[in-house]
């Protein structure tokens, strides 16, 4: 044995040698690792206790930097740990202290140890021992070894006692008891000279304090003389960080705080206490005006500085400020908006915070336009931060801020072209949930998807495919506002639409259906008289109800449109190649765009069978059902209008004929509006008798994977605009629609049998209402904070207002309204001037120039600069008074204080007592500790007072009270 | 407190890894390598804060220091001041020079359990306990001696031992 140990020992490779081999090896990394691991097995086994230390910190070695598990060596750390020798010890420590975690089974074993190591008289030892303990403890530990810590608390060697501190962090964690042990020493320590005692007894309450502050309020006294005090920034940096905490929780308190950290603030050189201090006055002290002017007028300091990580701390000092000193960003927006421009991407986020913080209904315009252009020049991801940021700001709440819905939705088309969005849900939800809620937003919106429509190239971005899906959709929802009908087809149709995926294709042709509706009923109605065409509109109104005058308008004035609209456009924005492509077999419509002729009609016809007559050949069901209804379609109009032609003097009679009922019929279930849903709606819905919602149907799917979605139509919002069955044979059903699901579900039927086939017969009219019209999580949203805002104010009638909710669907809609006609006359004046300085300014930075600096000061009729002067006149004539009242605040209470402090008083006896008794258990009784455990958070809770509580007693129990005044 | 301290070179390649909480080792590597595919996109001469929410889970914050061939990287959360952490990362590199005299990445990659004695004076169970490179020093020296003086009695009594066995 002696030998073999002796072999062991001079041919066992070092840790050095483990290095040295690493970094000149040539057979692999992990080729090399697994060798050596295969070594350190074979030595670890060994009895010879430094082969063995050797062998495990090899192992160490390679767990700490190249990920190797080694809690397989867990006994082998333990047998280490208990060795006399120091070196030995030593990586046995280390290696628990790696590898160790709270359900290591060998940990059991490590109590004596531990205990004795913690007792050992060298405090090197004692050291390790505290540093693994204070990564490993576990409860049980934690509990056997707290009378050892607790005589360590009072230790005569700092060196021992700081991380004898240090580690209560971790027992009071595991073994909130031990507070009752340990508490008062730990307070105690705070009294000590030496400054590393007071920064780890102050590291430690930092901690306590962010988890539980209000147990910590009662050694305010303490801390406050700390703070006033102690010289040392480290502990400065704590116990700002504790009174950031405790401040909230007591005004009394943060009143009598201000003044020391405004003069800290001043005073220091650190900029690390300075930020702390800025901090704790903007997030825990908003409050009081002194101090945060006096903190934003640091924060003004450090946007200035050459140094980034000051600039980006001002930065993110001031986001904090935001929310309630909105007028503390207002103040600095010239440094603000040049970090847009940044070299680091960590300043320009930030900025760009900032900047949609400052954003108002009256700016919105004008910043968002720059941001937008700015985010063509930046680099992708900045481009879409910039994206997403103004997305969201400018639909937050329902599009509170948007007044002009039109410059909206043209910036929503702009952002859909830059290059690098990568935003397209977004923006595709946005489009539709404009159409659903804002009527007035609709012709702007369909030009917007017209544009984003009849541009081949963007076809080819998969990132743009969601907004060509809303344009499809909005394009076909919205047709009457549509300048030219036939290029709108067009570009539905246009060839390149294969690039799309299925789903987005069906989209289309399901648009494209709607669009030849609505051309269809536009030639009847054309080649009607006068008379006839006001009878058709008054049917119109009966059908449609509130949503009957605007199509009875567009009727009439379709035929103006056209004129209006498509020609100027045209000729002027877009290069007529870009539609003529598609338009070859009917070049008339280009001409005669309005007019709509029997020549137009059948060209559109014999296009739309042109185009989509491959596609019945389609793999994906969607664009095949699609397409397949569509054409039948055609070829049903197709055959009564040729009939017509034929005998062309009847065209009156035209209406009368079978076909132009369809063509009215399909129009009215078209016309109809589709309106935002909310997200609780279907909560309302009852659940039918004898359905159970919860059923596991897993095992149903592999069965009939085919037909498994009909009965889901019964959910369909709008059943009637998706009435598309385009068989000869469903004319009839085609009548009642109204009765929607129903007829839907037969006729389909009818369709597969016809077809012979059973594809998924879950309309896509399904998939796709759920793909459109209900995307609109944020209207829900407000609707619940609406509700929860009035529940607040008017706390009894709950039930009233969900009823409220449900009865009026679309009220942001008509808000929205309102708000495009309200606010403009009021608000235009003063805050547009304040809005120019600031998008000037943006444009200046980001644009490069930078003249004008304080244009934005010097405006007398800035709303922000004449606020902050207002601020100032009050903060400046409010001094005095503000003093007189701190002062009569700080006298009144001195009042009420008798009756609280002697309740506490009380208390504090009370608890002092139970306290003793606790201490004597808490020693010797560790079971019957064990049993209180269910109890901890709460015996923790009052027990820290207990323990803090003695101290104050003694030596300041009235003072206590009186400070938080 | 402090979540965690790396140091890394330019390479991506770990020189000292050091987690005050328990972390499995993968995730540990996997950390690693997120921390390090975020540094090295980073310019010169910008700031040196890191995003670290994404990768060391909510309030994380990051602070690093680029040195020659080193990046050393503390991770730590909202009980921490991050201007005082840049600091801790200068007095942890100021006690390296001290003790290595112009230390390079090599002597960090040499001298692991010195690295740790260091680090582990400075910082305690993700507390900072000492800030003067001097007292480390002091402390890492008695510990280094102390380590010194059982290996020597161990190699010599063992020698002896054994050749008197024989």
């Amino acid at each position: 044995m002696a030998g073999s140990s002796i072999m062991e020992n001079l041919f066992q490779r070092t840790l050095e040698d483990i290095i040295k081999g690493m970094r000149l090896q040539l057979i692999g990394e992990s080729a090399f690792i697994s060798k050596a691991v295969e070594e350190i097995r074979r030595e670890i086994k060994s009895t010879d206790p430094h082969t063995k230390s050797t062998a495990l910190q090899k192992l160490c070695y390679l767990s700490a930097i190249h990920g190797l598990d080694i809690s397989w060596a867990a006994f082998h750390a333990v047998e280490l740990m208990s060795s006399s020798r120091f070196s030995h010890k030593s990586v046995g420590y280390h290696a628990a202290a790696l590898s160790f975690h709270d359900a290591t089974p060998v940990l059991l074993l490590t109590t004596n140890q531990l205990r004795k190591d913690l007792s050992s008289p060298n405090p090197f030892e004692a050291s390790l021992a505290l540093q693994t303990l204070s990564r490993i403890a576990t409860v049980d530990l934690a509990r056997d070894l707290t009378p050892e810590i607790f005589s360590l608390l009072s230790s005569g060697r700092v060196f021992v006692r700081k991380k004898a501190i240090a580690v209560v962090l971790r027992v009071f964690d595991k073994y909130p008891d031990a507070v009752r042990v340990c508490f008062k020493r730990l307070v105690e320590n705070l009294e000590s000279s030496d400054p590393q005692i007071v920064s780890a007894v102050l590291g430690v309450f930092c901690e306590l304090a962010s988890r539980d502050p209000r147990s910590y309020l009662p050694l305010a006294p303490e801390f406050y003389r700390v703070l006033v005090d102690c010289k040392n920034n480290w502990v400065l940096i704590k116990v700002l960080k504790i009174f950031a905490k405790l401040a909230p929780l007591e005004p009394r308190l943060a009143k009598r705080i201000v003044e020391p950290i405004c003069e800290i603030m001043r005073v220091t050189g650190a900029k690390s206490v300075m930020f702390e201090c800025v901090r704790t006055l903007l997030t825990s002290l908003g409050d009081h005006d002194s101090g945060v002017k006096l903190a934003v007028s640091k924060v003004k300091e450090l946007l200035l500085d050459e140094d980034p990580n000051l600039r980006y701390l001002g930065l993110q000092a001031l986001s904090v400020a935001a929310a309630k000193h909105l007028w503390a960003v207002l103040e600095n927006k010239e440094p603000v908006i040049k970090s847009l421009s940044d070299e680091d991407s960590n300043i320009r986020v930030e900025s760009l915070c900032l900047v949609m913080a400052m954003v108002s209904e009256s700016n919105v315009t004008e910043i968002s336009g720059v941001l937008v252009n700015y985010a063509l020049k930046s680099d992708p991801s900045f481009c879409n931060e910039i994206l997403s940021s103004v997305l969201a700001t400018c639909s937050r709440n329902v599009y509170e801020i948007v007044v002009d819905f039109d410059w909206y939705v043209s910036l929503l088309g702009e952002m859909a072209r830059i290059p690098n969005c990568q935003q397209g849900e977004e923006i595709e939800r946005q489009l539709i949930d404009i159409g659903m809620r804002v009527k007035d937003a609709r012709l702007q919106l369909v030009r917007v998807a017209r544009d984003l429509l009849i541009d081949p190239a963007l076809l080819g971005n998969v990132c743009l495919h969601r907004i060509l899906c809303a344009a499809a959709w909005v394009a076909g929802e919205y047709i009457e506002f549509a300048g030219n009908l036939f290029e709108l087809m067009d570009a539905l149709l246009q060839p390149r639409t294969n690039l799309l995926p299925a789903s987005i294709r069906a989209v289309y042709i399901h648009s494209a259906l709607k669009v030849l509706v609505f051309c269809l009923d536009c030639y009847l109605m054309q080649n009607e008289d006068g008379n006839l065409v006001v009878g058709q509109s008054d049917l119109f109104i009966g059908k449609r109800g509130s949503v009957a005058p605007e199509s009875a308008t567009c009727q009439s004035s379709t035929l103006e449109q056209h004129e209006d609209l498509t020609f100027n456009p045209r000729n002027t924005t877009e290069s007529p190649e870009d539609h003529r492509v598609f338009e070859n077999n009917a070049d008339t419509t280009v001409t005669q765009g309005p007019a709509i002729t029997h020549e137009s009609m059948v060209g559109l016809l014999d296009r739309i069978e042109l185009v989509l007559g491959p596609l019945t050949a389609n793999q994906d069901v969607e664009v095949l059902d699609r397409a397949c209804n569509i054409l039948a379609f055609v070829q049903l109009v197709k055959a009564e209008l040729i009939d017509n032609a034929t005998q062309e003097v009847n065209t009156v009679d035209k209406k009368d004929t079978q076909v132009s009922a369809i063509i009215t019929l399909m129009r009215d279930a078209f016309v109809t509006d589709l309106g935002p849903v909310s997200v609780s709606a279907q909560g309302r819905v009852a659940v039918p008798n004898g359905l159970d919602l919860k059923e596991n149907l897993d095992d149903l799917s592999a069965i009939c994977g085919d037909i498994e979605l009909p009965s889901s139509s019964s959910f369909g919002i709008g059943g009637p605009q998706f009435g598309t069955s385009s068989d000869t044979t469903s004319i009839g059903l085609l009548k009642n629609e109204e009765s929607g699901p129903v007829n839907e579900a037969t006729s389909l039927l009818e369709h597969r049998k016809r077809h012979g086939l059973y594809y998924l017969p879950s309309e896509k009219n399904e998939i796709v209402q759920h793909d459109y019209p209900p995307a609109n999580d944020p209207r829900s949203n407000s609707n619940s904070d609406e509700a929860a805002e009035l529940a607040k104010l008017t706390e009894k009638s709950l039930v009233l207002k969900k009823k409220a909710n449900q009865t009026k669907p679309r009220p942001v809609v008509v808000k929205l309204d309102d708000g495009d006609v309200v606010p403009l006359p009021i608000s235009i004046k003063k805050p547009e001037s304040r809005d120019d300085s600031l998008s000037g300014a943006i444009k200046d930075i980001l644009l490069g120039s930078t003249t004008k600096p304080s244009s934005s000061q010097s405006n007398p009729s800035d709303k922000s600069s004449s606020k902050r002067k207002e601020k100032k006149k009050l903060v400046a004539a409010d001094i005095p008074s503000q003093m007189k009242e701190n002062l009569g605040d700080a006298e009144a209470p001195s009042l009420e204080n008798p009756g609280s402090s002697s309740k506490d008083h009380d208390h504090v006896k009370e608890r002092r007592q139970r306290g003793k008794e606790k201490i004597v258990e808490g020693e010797g009784h560790d079971q019957k500790a064990r049993k209180k455990k269910s109890s901890h958070r709460h015996g923790k809770h009052k027990t820290r007072q207990k323990a803090s509580s003695p101290l104050n007693v003694v030596s300041q129990t009235p003072e206590i009270p009186d400070f938080l005044l | 407190m402090i979540r965690s301290v790396l140091v890394m070179n330019t390479q991506g390649k770990p020189r000292l890894t050091k987690f005050y909480e328990f972390w499995p080792v993968e995730k540990q590597q996997e950390a690693i390598r997120n921390v390090f595919s975020v540094l090295c996109s980073r310019a010169e001469h910008v700031s040196n804060f890191v995003d670290a929410e994404s990768i060391f889970g909510p309030d994380s914050r990051l602070v690093y220091k680029h040195f020659a061939t080193l990046y050393f990287v503390f991770v730590f959360d909202s009980s921490e001041n991050e201007l005082a952490m840049l600091d801790l990362i200068q007095v942890f590199v100021e006690t390296l020079d001290k003790c290595f005299r112009n230390v390079c990445e090599l002597d960090i990659v040499f001298n692991y359990s010195k690295m740790h004695a260091i680090l582990d004076e400075i910082i305690f169970g993700g507390q900072v306990l000492e800030t003067s490179s001097t007292e480390i020093m002091k402390a890492v020296e008695e510990i280094t001696k102390l380590e010194a003086q059982s290996n020597a009695i161990n190699l010599v009594s063992k020698s002896v031992s054994n050749w008197r066995s024989r």
